[in-house]
């Protein structure tokens, strides 16, 4: 289920002192099955960009095309949209509103229309995608810890079995256990469900490890695409617009500029870990052992 | 939608309507408020009008802009117009069964809309050109003299600016849930009134509870920065009149005196007038 956005260009508040234009001329397409890492410096047009994806903020100008066919298109069905295009915003557990947990994540299965016995179906089956454990499906979502809540948020979105999942800073604010979880959970429901996964995130460590394709923007349009190993080749322009490469890839450009031969392209620990080895003539058994 | 409300939200540019102390805003804004309702003939209202437009140009705010505030309570001023005009007392232009419309009634129902629109406009002048922080310093400072009759100045001047500071965010608030709900399908457009009441559900209920997280959090932030009310608290820019200040206050006193001058002479006037044109 291709997204392809064509000349895209959206202005906040126009005709007023408030005006900003959020986004410039993007041209994207996203493909069936990618796991793409969306990021950006704060401001950079990321959460405006996600939102055009599932109709919720039409652009000032240009052509979004879901599966070829116009979003904006009088006949397309925008709310259909959203139940495919799933979007959990930024500490989606501030939405939370039911008496409990279940009920919560029925909302969406329930708005599109569905019976009640498929709804609880979808609701389950989805609570068992992010790993909650049943014993707090009857609870009030205020009960459950920020990980929990979070969890019962994405399952919202998950139970309307969406074609794209869009996740904007799933980890923000979580310990490092939580967003091992979360992460991990995600990427398994792309490589198990063959999901459609897009990635906002600052962690460049996260995006390193998991994404197949990282789209970079800069003040609102798209500064660079490529392989997570393409882009944080440039890592000195990525720091010039505020980011940074992964870690290791200071420390593989490092050793590689002392004379080590290792492939300074590594941007995962596992990948570091082999090269490391390999270059100091060891064989590559300790990566199994470091885990990030 | 929720961008249309510009009572209460701050316009920046660079006027010398925005430059003027608060207080005389203040003053002003309440006294153009009361004299509307003293105004007895039309060339008080051609002269309140005036003046209104003077002060739109000289606060560069765009007229746009300004007339938005009025979406908001448009139908209080459809309302308002319309029982005036059936419910006034008086000799009929129009009389079907029951239906009767009054000379009265058409100047009243005129009157009133007048009188609320320029309310409207005459505030939001003052609250588009003045940072809600500079107007509760204003009425802080204006209100000082009831500190000695134990009035609670400086606890209230917080509150509304607080409560001031918060409009914008919450109204973010209510954007931001009400796009993650729409994100899981909510509809808020259609059906009949009580199931968009009933849609409503799910944007309140977080809008609560992050509105209590919010005031909780504030009130730790500010009592980690040893705030202890107003006793002894000094200002990083404490207010203080300039000569535009007392410019400003004698315009506002000629207003004054030209308003209850056209009442008391310009009927006079007039009828001598008409009486000279021979109608």
């Amino acid at each position: 289920m291709s997204i392809r956005l064509e000349n895209v260009n959206y202005v906040y508040s126009p005709d007023s002192a408030f005006c900003k234009q959020a986004l410039k001329d993007i041209n994207l397409e996203i493909k069936d099955g990618e796991f793409i890492g969306l990021i950006g410096h704060t401001g950079s047009g990321k959460s405006t960009l996600i939102q055009h994806l599932n109709g919720l903020i039409r652009a000032t100008s240009g052509r979004i095309y879901y599966n070829e066919q116009d979003i904006y298109e009088s006949q397309f069905n925008l709310r259909g949209l959203r139940a495919l295009v799933g979007l959990v915003f930024q500490y989606p557990e501030h939405q939370l509103f039911e008496v409990t947990v279940f009920k919560d994540v029925c909302f969406g299965p329930n708005n599109l229309g569905l019976s009640k016995d498929e709804c609880e179906a979808r609701a389950r089956e989805a609570l068992r995608l992010v790993g909650l454990k049943k014993k707090h499906w009857q609870k009030s979502p205020f009960e459950l810890s920020g990980g929990q809540k979070r969890r019962v948020a994405i399952a919202g979105v998950l139970a309307m079995k969406p074609e794209v999942l869009i996740l904007d800073e799933p980890t923000a604010g979580l310990d490092p256990k939580g967003r091992n979880d979360i992460l991990e959970q995600i990427s398994k429901l792309h490589r198990e469900e063959h999901m459609t996964v897009i990635l906002v995130s600052h962690s460049m460590e996260d995006v390193a490890q998991y994404v197949d394709r990282l789209v970079v923007m800069n003040r609102g349009s798209v500064f660079m695409e490529g392989t997570p190993a393409q882009v944080f080749k440039h890592y000195v322009e990525l720091e010039r617009i505020g980011l940074a490469a992964p870690q290791v890839t200071y420390v593989m450009h490092r050793l590689a500029q002392e004379g080590y031969k290792v492939d300074p392209d590594a941007t995962t620990i596992r990948e570091a870990v082999s090269e490391i080895l390999s270059a100091l003539g060891k064989k590559n058994e300790g990566s199994e052992v470091i885990q990030p | 939608m929720m961008r249309d409300i510009t009572i209460g939200q701050y316009y920046p540019a660079p006027s010398v309507i925005h430059r003027l102390d608060p207080r005389v805003k203040l003053v002003g804004t309440v006294v153009f408020i009361i004299m509307i309702f003293c105004i007895g003939n039309l060339a008080g209202y051609v002269l309140a009008t005036l003046c209104l437009a003077g002060l739109i140009r000289l606060s560069k705010v765009p007229i746009k802009f300004m007339l938005k505030g009025l979406k908001a309570i448009f139908f209080i001023l459809i309302f308002t117009a319309v029982l005036n005009l059936f419910l006034t007392p008086g000799t009929a232009v129009f009389q079907w069964q029951f239906i009767r419309i009054t000379q009265e009634g058409i100047v009243m129902a005129l009157k009133m809309a007048i009188r609320l629109t320029y309310l409207i406009l005459g505030s939001s002048i003052m609250t588009l050109t003045t940072t809600p922080n500079h107007l509760t310093d204003g009425m802080e400072k204006g209100l000082g003299p009831l500190k000695k009759i134990h009035v609670p100045v400086h606890e209230i001047a917080m509150i509304m600016s607080i409560a001031l500071r918060f409009i914008p965010i919450l109204m973010e608030e209510t954007d931001k849930i009400m796009k993650a709900q729409q994100a899981r399908c909510a509809d808020f457009e259609s059906g009949n009134i009580f199931q968009r009441a009933k849609s409503l559900v799910p944007v309140l209920v977080p809008l609560f509870i992050s509105s209590f997280r919010r005031a909780n959090d504030l009130a730790m932030a500010m009592e980690a920065r040893c705030y202890h009310g107003g006793e002894g608290r000094t200002k990083m820019k404490p207010l203080k009149y300039y000569s535009r200040d007392y410019v400003a206050y004698i315009v506002i006193l000629i207003y004054i005196i030209a308003i209850i001058l056209l009442n008391i002479f310009f009927d006079p006037i007039q009828t001598m007038i008409f009486a000279r044109l021979g109608l």
